[in-house]
């Protein structure tokens, strides 16, 4: 359904009249093999703790997702209603695939996974997550991360 | 920093460009795909995870498959109550409340199993008990305006996420029903928007709330409570 000429009207010509970051200069950046690699999650589908706040209307911060999380301590406050949340409700991994991470580093497919994971929420102006991200790079950065897989929702 | 990412939008990918990409064909809100196909969801991790092995970029690779399809078209949940019999008397408020307060208890049982396979619940962002977060959008009905019970947050907040809780308490019942393991999102949306009470008192709250003098519980009302794709359903 994510094929934009697929998704019924009106949701598509927002969709489709959204503006997108312009990016005056193209980062490139390498790494050791997969198998060396430490990886984080970093989602926009507004989850976080149980216990944690709430994501609140154009929110451009951050949750802190503990590595040891448990299933049931994963919760979604995203502000949008348009998008399936019953896949999650189901199966976070659906979302948020960490169990599958965790099989992947198991196998040594990949080196290890950060202490932590982070989502922001993604209905909100990207220009209003930039301040926050760049300090969640440099915590990547002290958790030793060399890649990041960003998940949208 | 290397970073590798799936995208969902195809056409804002390759505007933003970003070093690496896998655009998956799935709907909003399954980025992997589908629930409970770790075999599936491997497959495009892995595709994603390959990206970060590519020596120049940017790099915005297609997903090759469609998401598994349920085979559950047809399926047939067991409602609670029967909205051809009750229909003729929702649009009495107390009524309304009636019904929705005998659904939600009896979809209790089925959420309690729910809990008990899955060892997890989505439900909780509002912070509100399960047990007064029906009462509490309920409340809406009417024109009401129940006092906050979170002293935190603006009521208009509390409100959606009571009703994503409640929403979640829905589709986490009804998905422990017998019947196909994995539902599709197209047949449980059909089901609550168009066979529930709960849905009839969420088209009553927006009603309501969309008169509020709250600027931040109209919008809500407005925007925030029925999906886009639901906007026109009636039954």
């Amino acid at each position: 359904m994510a094929r934009l000429d697929r998704i019924p009207e009106p949701m598509r010509s927002l969709i489709a009249g959204l503006e997108c970051p312009n990016f005056k200069n193209q980062p490139w950046m390498e790494g050791p093999p997969l198998s060396r690699r430490r990886v984080a999650i970093v989602s926009t589908a507004g989850l976080h703790r149980r216990d944690d706040r709430p994501f609140t209307f154009m929110a451009g911060d951050y949750r802190i997702i503990p590595g040891d999380i448990k299933t049931n301590d994963l919760v979604m406050s995203h502000t949008s209603t348009n998008f399936d949340r019953t896949g999650f409700q189901q199966d976070w991994n659906v979302v948020f695939p960490l169990d599958r991470l965790r099989e992947l580093t198991d196998r040594g497919f990949i080196g290890s996974l950060a202490d932590f994971h982070y989502s922001f929420m993604g209905a909100t102006d990207p220009k209003l997550m930039e301040p926050t991200t760049r300090d969640l790079v440099r915590l990547l950065k002290k958790d030793r991360v060399d890649a990041i897989l960003l998940v949208p929702v | 920093m290397p970073t590798t990412q799936i995208s969902l939008i195809r056409e804002h990918t390759k505007v933003i460009r970003p070093p690496r990409a896998l655009w998956v064909p799935f709907e909003f809100g399954r980025p992997l795909g589908a629930p409970n196909d770790a075999i599936f969801q491997t497959k495009v991790l892995l595709a994603a995870l390959k990206l970060l092995e590519a020596s120049s970029g940017p790099v915005l690779e297609d997903f090759p498959e469609d998401a598994p399809v349920s085979g559950d078209i047809n399926t047939v949940w067991a409602c609670p109550v029967n909205l051809s019999i009750e229909k003729a008397n929702l649009s009495n408020t107390e009524q309304l409340r009636e019904a929705f307060k005998m659904e939600m208890i009896q979809l209790r049982s089925w959420y309690d199993l729910a809990v008990k396979k899955r060892g997890r619940t989505t439900v909780g962002v509002s912070g509100l008990n399960l047990d007064v977060i029906g009462d509490f959008v309920s409340a809406f009905l009417g024109g009401g305006m129940p006092e906050n019970p979170r002293k935190d947050l603006p009521l208009g907040l509390v409100l959606k996420l009571a009703v994503d809780d409640l929403k979640a308490y829905y589709f986490e019942a009804i998905t422990a029903q017998p019947g196909h393991a994995s539902p599709g999102s197209n047949r449980l949306a059909e089901w609550f928007w168009g066979e529930t009470v709960g849905a009839e008192v969420l088209r009553a709250v927006k009603q309501s709330c969309t008169k509020s003098n709250d600027p931040m519980l109209q919008t809500v009302a407005m925007r925030l409570l029925i999906p886009m794709a639901q906007a026109n359903h009636s039954n």
